[in-house]
């Protein structure tokens, strides 16, 4: 055993001297790894680290969430396919009910799209939700730093009123408070009830800055009671007439009621909407824990996608070694003969010529390695995410890049292991 | 020593059979110094080359110390040039970029089954064996910092350190100028007279074969003298 690491190492100190022999040819040999492999890393690492961001975002909406919104799932929304494609308002109302829901701690219906704000010369175009008095129980964090929230008189009453998220105050109104002045909404023109006209509301509060977290940023959002945004702003009506709702978020009363919410809302959604046991469900009901899990599985097709266009120029760079190894052992042929002729078997010259391409590959491999964690701390410094550089890519790359130098090493080396030590001395 | 019987040995070249050897007989004493001489395409060459192991024989026995070795498989027979037999070109053979004592190393590598020798015997061994062809304030040398008649000391060392029975010289003085020669035959003089080693040495000058005790001419793949 020890003379046969002796042996392994007398071998592995060949192949260095052998490499070291053509200093700057092994360098650009290596150089096709060190950049395969440090794409492997820098791509997965990037991916890993968009996967943590995304999960961390869905975390940071609040734990015990329960999304409702109209259409199959995965399908996306389905509009005007009929009247029971729709959420309509009173399914949201139903939802509310403790008799139905009895899991659910709070209700918070949404109706709303992006259309043109208007202050003076100022005019921006964000998200107008119309939302009840229970959305900030949805969205922890909803603050109001200036005047109040949404109100159940302003829902009942369809009042001119809005609630402006931080960012769009600041957009709207530089630095002085708006609470009391007069902004316009534009009504897309679009649809019956739409005609590009503009309806004129007055600010009431307007919300602490937030963490941006979820898929719509409510710093850049104007709240409106959703009855507003249902009958003055938008056309809230589907083909038969019924007011609908874009979307319902349910909180469930703990975390661990979210699959009994779940359930009493399908079974509920689906008696209100008539739908028969073989029949599938015609809207949409997801806890967190599933948005996570989706999440994750787009993710990590997401970086195995990446990884698999880097392995690409890991191939390249090991096609580039077996290249450089065939010439070498053409150069060496007089080498390799003299090696047998002096006692050196088929066996030695194969692992000599073989170890010079792991050990390019191997070396290529690491400073890959460092390559790669260098592009992800990189991509770290322009603050959009933070790359995680996880144990699996780095064994992954080092096996993928040993495994490389073995695979194309062993044809030049077989080729050299098999020339006749004759021929090999008389050529030229 | 060496005992060679009714050899022959026949190559394919392309569509036509060439007779190298046509029954080749001999025997080589143990401490002999014996001439292979005779024109180009004569067989001297591959007589060599069956003698050193580096090819085997078409048909005809050859026993090397009792045991017949054109039998043997690769390996056995690679061991036995590593031991056994020391090679001298013409064209000297070393390695690019590599010290004369990395050179000189290089056999006693590849020296294993149990007889592996540790790396300061090694470069004791090699050290001596410079000393012993004159070149011991040459070792870190670079073959292309050593002049021709250096360069095949150097190579001469080499076929020496695994302390050989028999070294093989093929053409050792061709490439080099008469006094460089006159070096490398005083050399084999005295691995002749002094360490009482076998010496084949293969030569189409008359003057370098008739240093040696014996000539065995060769024609055709044929002994005629």
């Amino acid at each position: 055993m020890v003379a046969w690491i002796a042996d392994l190492w007398e071998n592995v100190r060949v192949a260095l001297d052998g490499l070291l022999a053509n200093k700057l040819r092994s360098a650009l040999t290596m150089l096709g790894v060190i950049i395969g492999v440090g794409a492997v890393i820098a791509l997965m690492s990037i991916g890993e680290g968009a996967q943590a961001s995304i999960t961390e975002q869905i975390n940071s909406i609040g734990s015990n969430l329960i999304y409702v919104s109209a259409g199959a799932r995965g399908m996306g929304p389905v509009e005007g396919s009929g009247g029971s494609a729709s959420l309509t308002y009173d399914d949201a109302r139903a939802i509310a009910d403790p008799r139905n829901v009895p899991d659910a701690a709070a209700v918070a219906p949404e109706f709303g799209q992006n259309t043109q704000v208007i202050f003076g010369d100022e005019n921006i175009n964000v998200s107008v939700t119309g939302v009840t008095p229970e959305y900030p129980l949805a969205y922890s964090g909803i603050e109001v730093v200036s005047g109040r929230f949404i109100e159940d008189k302003d829902v009942d009453g369809r009042s001119n009123v809005a609630v402006l998220g931080y960012q769009s105050a600041i957009d709207l109104f530089g630095g002085f408070d708006p609470v009391g002045q007069k902004i316009k909404v534009a009504m897309p023109s679009v649809g019956n009830g739409g005609n590009g006209g503009k309806v004129s509301l007055t600010v009431v509060g307007v919300l602490a800055e937030q963490s941006s977290s979820g898929f719509n940023d409510p710093n850049e959002a104007v709240f409106v009671p959703i009855s507003t945004a249902q009958t003055k702003i938008f056309n809230g009506r589907d083909s038969l007439g019924e007011i609908v709702v874009g979307s319902v978020t349910v909180v469930a009363a703990s975390e661990g009621q979210a699959d009994a919410v779940v359930d009493e809302i399908t079974a509920l959604l689906r008696k209100r909407h008539d739908i028969g046991p073989s029949e599938d469900d015609d809207f949409f009901v997801m806890k967190q824990a599933d948005m996570l899990e989706m999440a994750s599985q787009i993710t990590g097709i997401m970086t195995a996608f990446l990884g698999a266009i880097a392995g690409i120029s890991l191939l390249v760079g090991g096609i580039g070694i077996m290249n450089i190894m065939l010439v070498s052992v053409t150069e060496r042929t007089r080498e390799i003969g003299l090696r047998k002729a002096v006692g050196a078997r088929k066996g030695d010259i194969l692992v000599q010529f073989l170890l010079e391409a792991v050990v390019l590959s191997v070396l290529g491999g690491l400073l890959g390695i460092l390559l790669g964690m260098g592009l992800g701390k990189l991509v770290d410094l322009t603050g959009l995410m933070n790359s995680v550089v996880t144990l699996d890519s780095v064994l992954l790359a080092v096996g993928f890049s040993a495994a490389v130098g073995l695979f194309f090493g062993i044809y030049p080396a077989n080729q050299a292991a098999r020339l006749n030590p004759i021929e090999a001395l008389r050529y030229e | 020593m060496i005992e060679i019987e009714n050899v022959t040995k026949v190559y394919q070249m392309g569509q036509v059979q060439v007779h190298a050897l046509c029954g080749v007989s001999l025997e080589i004493d143990q401490g002999e110094w014996v001439a292979v001489m005779g024109p180009s395409g004569s067989g001297k060459s591959t007589l060599m080359h069956i003698i050193g192991c580096l090819d085997a024989p078409t048909s005809g026995v050859y026993r090397l110390d009792g045991v017949e070795v054109g039998r043997m498989g690769e390996n056995q027979l690679a061991a036995i040039r590593n031991r056994q037999i020391g090679f001298v070109f013409q064209t000297f053979n070393l390695l690019a970029r590599t010290s004369a004592l990395k050179q000189v190393m290089l056999p006693m590598q590849y020296t294993r089954n149990g007889a592996r020798i540790p790396l300061g015997e090694r470069e004791r061994r090699a050290r001596e064996a410079l000393e012993m062809v004159g070149l011991g304030d040459r070792m870190r040398h670079l073959p292309t910092e050593l002049s021709g008649g250096e360069q095949q000391r150097v190579a001469i060392a080499r076929a020496l350190v695994n302390d050989p029975d028999i070294i093989m010289a093929d053409e050792p003085t061709g490439n080099l100028d008469s006094k460089s020669g006159a070096e490398v035959i005083e050399i084999f003089h005295r691995l002749h007279n002094e360490h009482k080693i076998t010496m084949v040495m293969v030569t189409h000058d008359e003057e370098i074969g008739a240093q040696a005790e014996r000539i065995i001419r060769l024609r055709d793949g044929q002994i005629v003298d």
